[in-house]
């Protein structure tokens, strides 16, 4: 690991915050409309980042074709997302502000984003819901027929937009549907069942992509003017969180590969209220939405240890630990307040449940104030879930909630333009790293992914389009050919390998080692044996995994094989980045930099940048660049929630 | 505990499928149904058998993407749940399972349990939208929405386009799928502009890709995983007649 190497440029406009977007957009160069239909962008993913920018850029007359890894690109995993998306549309009256969703977002995510993008985001915000509002998204309403709110954590005012506990649903369908539209149009080509497996680089710029065809095993060769990765976050890299089986490194690992610079991947949020695991057999962890926060109260017993069943307990001998220790904020804090809150008392031994892993959520007082059918109303599919996967019935007992891998901040490096280090080649919504810093607040996620597809990269994929002098490029072209082959390469030493341990195998032991050293606790003695070992397994893995079958068939096990191996080289990178920000910030958390209190202790003489790391050759050879990151209007902080 | 488990395998669409049957012991009432297979393709993986193919996604019942006849009955035998959220709770040791994909001409299988449902975003590509490009959308206020309309269009937007409707009806039958969309847009204003093209394009489109006619046997409501209501396809109808002797557009 080297550390002396140039400081990236974020090409962030300067001066008054409130102008900075709209005088970037027009001092970038245009394409008139014309011009166009003659550049084809190739966008993978169709979750709400690439879903809203295929159909935008089709409707703006480009040639679009739209790459998802699912059957259908109605069912990429923005799908899951429960609790709402954040506005500042302050129609609740209660002081909303795109200052103060700015302002909140940037000490939420513990200092460690961008201010003007964050600013944009926030200033954009608005035209989303109005957006998806005229395409029929059904939004909660209040009796007078106007748009409700509600609160996430993080947040003293009630700016969250829902669609009962599926608004990530709602949203993304509505995207689903103007791309369909665009399809039916013959402005987008779309392509089910494709896994991109590398990023063509003609002269330098980013012009095609490798795909796998899932169906045949056919390889397939892309080619066009712009890419945009939209390919989500990669918390599978635990095994166990709440992503859908399917979300991976994959896209942004081989991106990483030619060029792309990996922005602080040690930038995990660790979701405080997601259903206890069960068993060895659990596949994937399910989350509570962060709206049960509104009603639910955090506690566990006042006395470690206690076995009593939960009406056994009385009022006076339990811990509402959130509320005690956080009176401003109380159950809303930020998520990774929370988590830790909640590790804190497991691991002091006041946790309940099976093994002492998990903390009560409890809706008692809100069903006695409100009534069942009031809390019925606003929960009730959460509650159902909860249920089906537990068999408790949560209207009669408190649920039992522990924290979970949920959202990844880190991704690919991008500026302003959500350009990554490779020239062409745009990172949008989870995949990249730029609007959250350390920490994501509740109902933020849909936000950028719906901000960056919908209104910002139609702007500024201008830029390369216009500013580039972009000569035509042919699949025949031999940098496809040589992605093409290397990708065939490795997919024939995966099978060629035929070992004795399956894949999952593999992928469980990765994630018993992250979720242990690189989790909601680290330090430098567990990070430096975490990188030992993922350095090991990944020798073992390419040593003794078993694929069965051939590349030229249906095969899920080679497609979670390629996954897999990927994981396990950037799990190292990761580690790493772990280690060399030795401050604590938003949901990474150092043991050796805490207050006297227990919380997150930044670093800023030291630490106040963004890590983006330049791949180097296999075994985790990497080097930093840092880019400085500038707080002129939120002032650094510590921050508090109390 | 110990299950028979029957499933249907098929290497792929040209190939002739049957019914293999393994035995699985070790499964755990806390287990998904899909964990339950999980455990069976590691075991299958280990004895160098190819593991059993399946299509599955978010396991929290909201993508869609799963779904299997389980003993006969779409999703398995709880109501209102997908297959992911079917627990092995329900079944008991020494059971036998049958397991097998969708059966539907529109949906060919693509290997074991995995069919393909693209039927089903043509019907939606087919009109199954609100024409309103990226930026010209007014103020999210500005036109009211009743909050029982909002709800009740949110009881049909709610379907995952799972297929399971399909699977259930006697004629395979689309209906409750495109109507539920249909439905969605019918009942809230927005949608309002372009609703006789839209239900005229998307009842033809299904018609198009070989789904049978709807004869009121509610099958596909009582397996539906999100209980779309039935009467989306009352809605349906009503805007197909509607559209059919109003729209200018013609059939």
């Amino acid at each position: 690991m080297s550390t002396q190497n140039p400081i990236l440029d974020s090409k962030c406009p300067t001066g008054d915050i409130e102008t900075r977007w709209d005088r970037h957009r027009f001092d970038m160069k245009q394409v008139n409309p014309a011009n166009k239909r003659k550049f084809h962008i190739i966008i993978v993913g169709t979750g709400l980042a690439g879903g809203s920018a295929a159909a935008t850029l089709a409707e703006l007359g480009y040639k679009v074709t739209s790459l998802c890894i699912q059957d259908s690109p109605r069912r990429a995993h923005s799908i899951a997302a429960q609790g709402g998306i954040n506005a500042a549309k302050n129609y609740p009256n209660d002081g909303d502000s795109i200052y103060r969703l700015f302002y909140d977002t940037v000490k939420g995510g513990d200092f460690r984003a961008r201010e003007s993008n964050v600013y944009r985001l926030a200033q954009v915000s608005n035209n989303i819901i109005d957006q998806a509002t005229a395409q029929g998204v059904p939004f909660a309403r209040e009796y007078g027929g106007h748009l409700d709110n509600r609160s996430f954590g993080g947040a003293q005012v009630s700016r969250t937009f829902y669609a009962r506990g599926a608004t990530g649903q709602q949203l993304l369908l509505g995207a689903y549907a103007a791309m369909s539209r665009q399809i039916q149009l013959g402005k987008i080509d779309m392509r089910p069942r494709r896994e991109m497996l590398d990023v063509v680089k003609v002269d330098g710029v980013a012009r095609g992509v490798i795909c796998r065809n899932m169906v045949t095993g056919e390889y397939e060769r892309y080619a066009g003017d712009a890419v945009l990765l939209c390919t989500g976050g990669y918390g599978n890299v635990f095994y166990l969180s709440t992503n859908a089986k399917a979300s991976n490194v994959t896209a942004s690992w081989r991106a990483h590969k030619r060029g792309a610079y990996f922005a602080n991947p040690c930038y995990t949020q660790i979701h405080p209220t997601c259903i206890p695991v069960s068993g060895d057999h659990q596949s994937k962890l399910t989350l509570m939405s962060e709206s049960l926060r509104n009603d639910g109260r955090v506690w566990v017993p006042k006395k470690a240890g206690d076995s009593r069943a939960i009406n056994d307990i009385p009022e006076e001998e339990r811990d509402y630990y959130l509320e005690r220790r956080y009176p401003a904020f109380g159950n809303l804090v930020p998520r990774d307040v929370a988590s830790r809150a909640s590790k804190e008392r497991c691991d002091a031994g006041f946790g309940v449940g099976p093994g002492g892993k998990s903390v009560y959520l409890d809706f008692a007082e809100a069903i006695q104030r409100d009534g069942e059918d009031t809390v019925r109303a606003k929960y009730g599919n959460l509650f159902h879930m909860y249920e089906k996967i537990t068999d408790e019935n949560p209207y009669e007992r408190p649920m039992r909630i522990y924290p979970a891998v949920h959202y990844t901040m880190g991704g690919l490096w991008v500026d302003y333009n959500l350009e990554s280090t490779v020239p062409g080649l745009f990172v949008l919504g989870e995949a990249n790293f730029s609007d959250h810093g350390a920490n994501r607040l509740g109902a933020s996620a849909l936000m950028q992914g719906l901000s960056d597809g919908y209104f910002v990269i139609p702007y500024t994929v201008c830029g390369h389009l216009a500013g580039r002098n972009l000569q035509p490029v042919s699949t025949s072209d031999e940098a496809f050919a040589e992605a093409e082959a290397s990708v065939r390469e490795r997919t024939d030493a995966l099978l060629a390998v035929n070992g004795s341990r399956t894949v999952d195998s593999f992928h469980r032991e990765l994630g018993l080692t992250m979720w242990d050293h690189c989790g909601m606790a680290r330090n430098k003695d567990g990070l430096q044996q975490a990188i030992d070992k993922i350095g090991s397994l990944r020798e073992e893995f390419w040593n003794d995994v078993r694929v069965l079958g051939s590349n030229e068939e249906f095969n899920q096990s080679l497609e979670k094989a390629g996954r897999v191996a990927d994981f396990l080289e950037f799990a190292e990178t990761f580690a790493m980045d772990a280690l060399d920000r030795s401050e604590s910030c938003g949901g990474h958390f150092r043991e050796e930099s805490q207050t006297e209190e227990g919380e997150a202790l930044r670093d800023d003489d030291n630490y106040c940048y963004a890590a983006a790391w330049e791949y180097q050759g296999p075994d985790g050879k990497a080097a930093l660049h840092k880019e400085d990151l500038n707080f002129e209007y939120v002032k650094l902080a510590q921050r508090s929630y109390k | 505990m110990k299950l028979n488990l029957r499933i249907w395998r098929q290497k792929d669409a040209a190939a002739e499928g049957a019914i293999e049957t393994f035995e699985l012991d070790g499964v755990s009432p806390d287990m998904s149904f899909l964990e339950m297979l999980d455990i069976l393709n590691e075991k299958l993986v280990g004895e160098g058998t190819d593991p059993v193919a399946f299509d599955h996604d978010c396991r929290e019942g909201v993508c869609g993407s799963c779904g299997a006849v389980v003993n006969g009955q779409v999703h398995g035998p709880d109501t209102e749940t997908t297959l992911c959220q079917l627990h092995m709770r329900r079944f008991r040791d020494g059971d036998t399972v049958q397991i097998e994909p969708w059966r539907s001409r529109a949906f060919p299988v693509i290997r074991d349990l995995v069919v393909d449902r693209t039927a089903f975003d043509r019907i939606q590509q087919a009109g199954g939208y609100v024409s309103v490009d990226t930026g010209s959308a007014p103020d999210a206020n500005i036109l009211p929405v009743p909050k029982p309309d909002a709800e009740r269009a949110f009881d049909y937007a709610e379907c995952i386009g799972c297929g399971g409707c399909v699977a259930a009806c006697p004629n395979g039958a689309a209906m409750l799928f495109t109507a539920a969309k249909v439905a969605h847009l019918a009942t809230l204003p927005q949608g309002k502009v372009e609703r006789d093209a839209r239900v005229l394009a998307m009842v033809t489109q299904m018609d198009e890709e070989g789904f049978g006619a709807c004869t009121n046997h509610y099958e596909c409501t009582a397996a539906c995983p999100k209980g779309v209501p039935i009467d989306a396809i009352a809605t349906m109808n009503r805007e197909y007649l509607r559209a059919t002797f109003l729209s200018k557009e013609g059939v």
